[in-house]
């Protein structure tokens, strides 16, 4: 085939197009992602009991908050990775500020407790089910915003991909903080944290594979 | 001629809202910059004509079939930049080459020349087109070979213009799906 012969195969009777119809689809697929890690974490895990208590509703907005911290520029950083070429225009490294914000919180408060406790409060008696937790939760999500985004073309696959991660991540960390009793900083900033970058990490290598159009 | 990076625009948003004439140019014009593009990246590492023109004509499908993608408030030429660069790491990387050969580049690589070359790719679309289903095949040859409007196609297949638009948009996908994959295997 000769590619006038092409040219005109694809302009001839063209389509209009809704070009705004993409980033549509991407609000979409993270919308269903949090309904999908709230209905996961309010049927299987149930939320903490004490949840309707003052002293137990203000720690869990702020996990909430500091997750939607990072949650929110996620989210736009995403959806301009989504686009061909949208990696020469997104400062992506900002966004470990939120990152840093509260790592640096974590560490006052851990070093204004004495070091014999710092154990405990990191090894708390939930530790365990929240590394678990949270990358299970976040599968679905990201499989949902992956589809989403890969109908957008990225042209970089490893950085939309690692994006990708952190937004389902974040969005699974939200669901669980519904269920989550342990309220110390650190312990938020330790497994909270390290569990989305887990995720983003992940996200980084399937990207290649997952993205690919 | 170096590409005018506000004309394409202007043609690409045209083209964005229906205009036939407008995309034909702004098609028209990018492949002779794909061209010369890859013919100059592919040249470094010993491959054919032929092989920049395959890619040329894929770079445009991409460019066609993702064309809601393009954010019309940005400059056109990196996003064509992208995709272009896209499709030439995955076709080295389908073809095994050493893709630490390319070079860094910016987005004015792009459009520091043309090339209007008439070198057929290796691609047969009319063969290809006959493997569609019979709707298909029809409906696309009517509206986008010989040009029939919507309406006038839905006449003369008795079908509604709106299953003409599906039919159409439905077939065009499935022959982009199988000039990738006929790809694939190289």
């Amino acid at each position: 085939m000769r590619t006038d012969e092409l040219i005109e195969l694809l302009s001839t009777n063209v389509e209009p197009v809704d070009h705004r119809q993409t980033a549509r689809s991407i609000h979409i697929a993270i919308a269903a992602g949090i309904v999908v890690a709230l209905g996961v974490v309010f049927i299987t895990l149930g939320p903490r009991t004490d949840l309707i208590s003052v002293g137990a509703l203000i720690p869990a907005l702020f996990k909430i908050a500091a997750t939607a911290v990072l949650f929110i520029p996620a989210s736009i950083f995403l959806i301009r990775l989504a686009r061909p070429g949208g990696e020469y225009r997104t400062p992506v490294s900002l966004i470990a500020l939120p990152f840093i914000t509260i790592m640096v919180l974590a560490v006052i408060t851990l070093t204004s407790a004495p070091g014999s406790h710092w154990k405990e409060t990191i090894l708390s008696d939930e530790w365990l089910e929240c590394v678990i937790s949270i990358p299970l939760i976040a599968i679905v999500p990201f499989a949902v915003i992956a589809w989403a985004v890969r109908q957008m073309a990225p042209t970089d696959l490893a950085r939309a991909g690692a994006f990708v991660g952190l937004v389902a991540g974040c969005v699974s960390a939200i669901g669980y903080a519904f269920h989550c009793a342990d309220d110390s900083v650190p312990f938020f900033a330790v497994w909270y944290g390290g569990t989305i970058a887990l995720c983003t990490l992940a996200g980084w290598k399937l990207g290649p594979k997952l993205l690919r159009w | 001629m170096v590409a005018n990076e506000a004309e394409l625009r202007s043609l690409m948003r045209a083209g964005l809202r229906g205009d036939a004439a407008a995309y034909r140019v702004l098609l028209s014009r990018l492949s002779a910059n794909l061209r010369a593009y890859y013919k100059g990246k592919l040249a470094r590492i010993g491959r054919t004509a032929t092989e920049a023109e395959d890619l040329t004509q894929e770079a445009l499908m991409a460019i066609h079939t993702r064309r809601h993608t393009y954010d019309p408030s940005a400059p056109l030429l990196p996003w064509v930049h992208a995709i272009a660069r896209y499709k030439l790491i995955d076709h080295l990387r389908q073809t095994r080459a050493l893709m630490s050969d390319l070079p860094i580049e910016n987005a004015e690589d792009l459009v520091a020349q043309d090339d209007h070359a008439a070198i057929e790719s290796a691609y047969d679309v009319k063969g290809m087109l006959n493997q569609l289903p019979d709707k298909m095949r029809r409906t696309i040859q009517l509206t986008k070979l010989e040009g029939l409007s919507v309406a006038e196609v839905a006449s003369r297949c008795n079908m509604s213009e709106s299953d003409v638009k599906v039919s159409v948009h439905r077939g065009m996908k499935a022959l982009m799906a199988s000039i990738g994959r006929k790809r694939a295997p190289q």
